[in-house]
C-alpha cells in the first residue's frame, strides 16, 4: 500500500519511493528513506495534506506526494 | 585575530537566536522554515575581527532550493575558517543529516546542540563525549533562548580556537561498497586537479549533482559514470538514493550509540496543543478566531488607534503646525511652502501613518511564526489555496489586505515558494482596503441610494479577482511549472519570544520607513506638482493643471468602460497617492450634486471597479517593489493589476448594459 492510504496511527516501514528529481530527493532528505519507520498521524481538517511522524519529528506532505511512497505495516 | 565563521543548521534549529546571542546584534527569530533567506553577518561580541555569517536554514546540501544553493556556494567558494553547526538536540536524528554533509566539505567544525532544555524535559540522555567521538568534532550543549547561557561564550571561544585545526572525520559514513566507489572517484578527480573539498566533490559527483560544474576532461567523466553505474547495479538503487539511505543508516547507528531515549511515553505538551489546534472540527474555528484576533488587534484596535493619532494629530496638526510656523519664520516662497506642506508632509505622512499598524501586525505575525502556529496555518489552508496557485499562507496577506494593502503585501514574506509569493503579492491589493471604503461609500451614496449591496459586492469582486487571477496566471509561463512541493516540517510549539518578535517588527517597520523617505516622497511630489501646476509652471486649480491635461488625453481610453471623462481619470490618478484622494478630487471636480448626473450608475460602478482593482497607492506599490525585490516583477504586478482592472471595468459596464437595461 502507499502512504496515502495507510491507516492512521500504525507503525509503518517505507519500502520504496517512486518518482525522481527534486521532489523525491526532498522527501528522502526529510528522512523518508527506504527502511525508515513512519506513522501517519492525521489528515488536515479538509482531508489534505497529511501529517506523519518520521525520525522523531512531525512532517506534513500532500496526498499526491504520499501516493509515491510505498509502505508496509510493521509486524507487531 | 581574524576569522570567518559560518553558522549552518536546519530551519527551526534556533540558529538565528544563536546568531543574535553571539553577536549581541540584530536578527530575525522565527519558526517558519526558511525565514532567514537573506544573508546576515556580524562580529562576535568582544572579538571585532571574528565575523559570523548566518547561513539560511537548510535541511540538506542538495541542489534544489535557493537556500541550499546559497549555503553551498558560500561554504565551497568563500571558505569560512570554521563552521558552527547548530543542531536541534530535541530533533537530533534529522539534524545530523546535515551535519554529516557539512563534515564532508573539509572545514573545521564545532557542533552546538541547541535546545538542551527541551531534551532535559523529555528525559532523553545524550552522551556528548560519545557523539563528539563519532562525529569527529567538538560538541557543545547550549540553550540559546537563555541569552545568559555561559556556554555560548565557550562555544564562541572554541570556534575561534578551531581555526586551522583538523576538519571532522567524514570517511566511513557509507557502506564499504559505496566508500570504495567514492575513493575511486576521489582519485580520478585528484588526478584531474580537484584539490579542495575532495570528499564533498566525490559525493556530489556520485550523486550526479547538476549544480556541480567541475571542468573534468570527458574521459574522466566517463570513467566516473562507469564507477557509479557499477555501484548502482551492485546495490540495486540509484546513486542519489544510495547516498541518502546510507547516510540515514549511519545516523541511526550514531543515535543508538549516543542517545538513550526516555520511553516513558505519554503525549508531549506540543502534541496536546496540536491535537486541539489541528483537530478535524475545531481547527477551522480556532483558525478563524486567531485571524480575527490578529486582525482586530493590528488593524482595528491598537494599530488603528495609533494610526489615527499619527494621521490626525502628528501629521494632521503637530508637524504641519510646526513646519508652517518654521517656514513662516524663515519667510519662504509660497510654492515652497506648498511643496513641503501639501506635497511632502501630506504625502509622507499618509504613508508613515501606516507604520503603527504595520508594527503591531508584524509583531503578531512574528509571534505566530515563532510559536509554530504559522506552519499549521499552511497545513490547514493548503487544500483551498493551492487550487488558485496560492499557498495556504496567502490567507494572511489577503485578510490583512482588507485593512491595509501595505502590511498585507509585506506579510507575504512568510511564504517560502517564490512563485506562490509573487502570486500573492500581485493579487493581495485586489481586496478592498480601508482607504478604498470612502470611494465605495461615495459611489454607493451618489448612485445607488447607499445600498449595502455595493460594499459587499466590492469584497466579492476582490475575492473573485484573486481566484480568477490565480487560476489564469497559473496557466501562463511565468507561474507555470511544477507545483511547489509542500513537504513541510511542523515544528514543535513553544512560547513565542517577545523580544525576538519585537525585533522583527521593528526591523520591518524601519525598512519600510526608509523607503518612505525616498521613493514615496518622489512619487508624492510628482503628483503634487502635476495636480497643482499648469504648463506655465504657475500654480493652478486642478481643472487647469497638467494633470487635467493628461486626464483629457487619457479619457477616451476609458470610454469603453463608460467613465471616459477627464475628471474621473484625474481622480483615479490622484488615488495613486492615497486611495481616499479619489473622493476628495471628485468632490472638487464635481461640485455639489453634479456627480450624480455626470455619469450613469453603471458607468459609476465600472469606475468603482477600476479604482478598486487598479494599481494601489504609492505606499503599496513601494511595498510591492520591496517584496518582489525585482524591477521586472514589480512592473509585471502593477501592469497586470491595471490591465485586469481595465478589463474588469469594461466587462462590468458591458454586462451592465445587457442585464441591467439602460441604467
Amino acid at each position: 500500500m502507499t502512504l496515502n492510504d495507510a491507516p492512521l496511527g500504525k507503525a509503518l516501514t517505507v519500502l520504496k519511493l517512486s518518482g525522481d528529481g527534486p521532489l523525491k530527493r526532498r522527501i528522502m532528505d526529510m528522512g523518508i528513506t527506504k527502511g525508515a519507520e513512519i506513522t501517519v498521524r492525521k489528515a488536515a481538517p479538509l482531508g489534505d495534506p497529511i501529517e506523519v511522524t518520521v525520525r522523531g519529528y512531525e512532517l506534513s506532505l500532500r496526498r499526491a506526494d504520499a501516493a509515491n511512497i510505498e509502505v508496509s505495516e510493521k509486524p507487531e | 585575530m581574524e576569522a570567518k565563521i559560518a553558522l549552518a543548521g536546519n530551519p527551526n534549529s534556533g540558529k538565528t537566536t544563536v546568531f543574535n546571542a553571539l553577536t549581541g546584534g540584530r536578527g530575525h527569530v522565527g519558526n517558519w522554515p526558511g525565514v532567514t533567506v537573506e544573508k546576515k553577518d556580524g562580529a562576535v561580541k568582544g572579538h571585532p575581527g571574528i565575523i559570523i555569517e548566518d547561513l539560511p536554514g537548510i535541511y540538506s546540501l542538495s541542489p534544489y532550493t535557493p537556500e541550499e544553493i546559497v549555503s553551498r556556494g558560500y561554504l565551497i567558494n568563500e571558505k569560512p575558517d570554521v563552521i558552527i553547526n547548530i543542531v536541534d538536540a530535541s530533533n537530533l536524528e534529522r539534524n545530523l543529516y546535515l551535519t554529516t554533509q557539512l563534515a564532508e566539505i573539509g572545514i573545521p567544525m564545532v557542533i552546538a546542540l541547541n535546545m538542551t532544555d527541551v531534551v532535559e524535559k523529555t528525559g532523553d540522555v545524550i552522551d556528548y563525549g560519545k557523539l563528539s567521538e563519532e562525529l569527529g568534532a567538538p560538541v557543545f550543549g547550549i540553550c540559546a533562548v537563555n541569552g545568559r547561557d555561559l556556554r555560548l561564550a565557550l562555544l564562541a571561544d572554541k570556534a575561534i580556537e578551531m581555526k586551522g585545526k583538523n576538519p571532522p572525520k567524514a570517511e566511513g559514513c557509507f557502506s564499504e561498497k559505496t566508500e570504495a566507489a567514492l575513493r575511486k572517484i576521489m582519485d580520478l578527480a585528484a588526478k584531474a586537479g580537484i584539490a579542495e573539498s575532495p570528499r564533498f566533490y566525490a559525493v556530489k559527483l556520485f550523486e550526479r549533482d547538476k549544480e556541480i560544474k567541475l571542468s573534468l576532461p570527458p574521459e574522466v567523466s566517463e570513467e566516473i559514470e562507469k564507477i557509479i553505474q557499477a555501484c548502482e547495479k551492485e546495490l540495486d538503487d540509484d546513486s542519489e538514493s544510495i547516498i541518502t539511505v546510507e547516510r540515514y543508516d549511519r545516523i541511526a547507528e550514531i543515535m543508538k550509540k549516543c542517545v538513550k531515549l526516555n520511553d516513558a511515553g505519554g503525549l508531549s505538551a506540543s502534541d496536546k496543543i496540536d491535537r486541539v489546534v489541528t483537530h478535524r472540527v475545531l481547527a477551522l474555528p480556532i483558525f478563524a478566531l486567531v485571524m480575527f484576533f490578529v486582525y482586530f488587534v493590528s488593524i482595528s484596535a491598537v494599530g488603528a488607534w495609533l494610526t489615527d493619532w499619527v494621521n490626525d494629530s502628528l501629521f494632521g496638526e503637530i508637524i504641519p503646525g510646526a513646519v508652517s510656523g518654521f517656514l513662516a519664520s524663515v519667510n519662504t516662497a509660497e510654492w515652497l511652502n506648498s511643496l513641503i506642506l501639501d506635497g511632502i508632509v501630506a504625502g509622507v505622512g499618509a504613508v508613515l501613518g501606516f507604520l503603527p499598524q504595520m508594527f503591531v501586525l508584524f509583531f503578531c505575525l512574528a509571534a505566530l511564526e515563532d510559536c509554530g502556529y504559522m506552519a499549521r496555518i499552511a497545513f490547514i489552508m493548503d487544500r483551498i489555496f493551492r487550487k488558485f496557485g496560492l499557498s495556504g499562507k496567502s490567507f494572511i496577506p489577503m485578510l490583512v489586505g482588507t485593512g491595509c494593502g501595505v502590511p498585507g503585501i509585506m506579510a507575504s514574506r512568510t511564504i517560502e515558494s517564490p512563485a506562490d509569493r509573487r502570486m500573492t503579492i500581485t493579487t493581495t491589493t485586489f481586496m478592498p482596503c480601508s482607504a478604498k471604503l470612502p470611494i465605495i461609500a461615495l459611489i454607493s451614496g451618489a448612485f445607488f441610494g447607499d445600498s449595502a449591496l455595493v460594499p459587499s459586492s466590492a469584497y466579492f469582486l476582490g475575492v473573485a479577482s484573486i481566484i480568477i487571477s490565480g487560476v489564469a496566471l497559473k496557466q501562463t509561463r511565468l507561474f507555470a511549472g511544477e507545483a511547489s512541493p509542500f513537504i513541510m516540517e511542523l515544528p514543535a510549539y513553544h512560547m513565542p519570544r517577545i523580544g525576538g518578535a519585537l525585533r522583527v517588527a521593528g526591523e520591518r517597520a524601519v525598512s519600510f520607513a526608509k523607503r518612505a523617505g525616498t521613493f514615496i516622497t518622489l512619487a508624492t511630489v510628482i503628483v503634487w506638482f502635476l495636480s497643482g501646476y499648469g504648463f506655465d509652471l504657475k500654480p493652478a486649480e486642478v481643472d487647469s493643471s497638467i494633470l487635467a491635461f493628461i486626464g483629457r488625453g487619457a479619457a477616451p481610453l476609458f470610454r469603453p468602460a463608460g467613465f471616459g471623462s477627464w475628471q474621473a481619470v484625474v481622480a483615479s490618478i490622484t488615488g495613486l497617492m492615497a486611495k481616499e484622494n479619489v473622493v476628495g478630487t471628485m468632490g472638487v471636480l464635481y461640485p455639489g450634486d453634479s456627480l450624480a448626473s455626470a455619469m450613469t450608475p453603471r458607468a459609476a460602478y465600472a469606475f468603482l471597479v477600476f479604482n478598486l482593482l487598479c494599481a494601489p497607492c504609492v505606499a503599496a506599490m513601494s511595498a510591492i517593489a520591496k517584496e518582489m525585490n525585482s524591477k521586472k516583477w514589480t512592473a509585471f504586478a502593477i501592469g497586470y493589476q491595471c490591465a485586469f482592472a481595465y478589463a474588469a471595468a469594461v466587462i462590468v459596464y458591458r454586462l451592465g448594459a445587457i442585464f441591467g437595461g439602460g441604467i
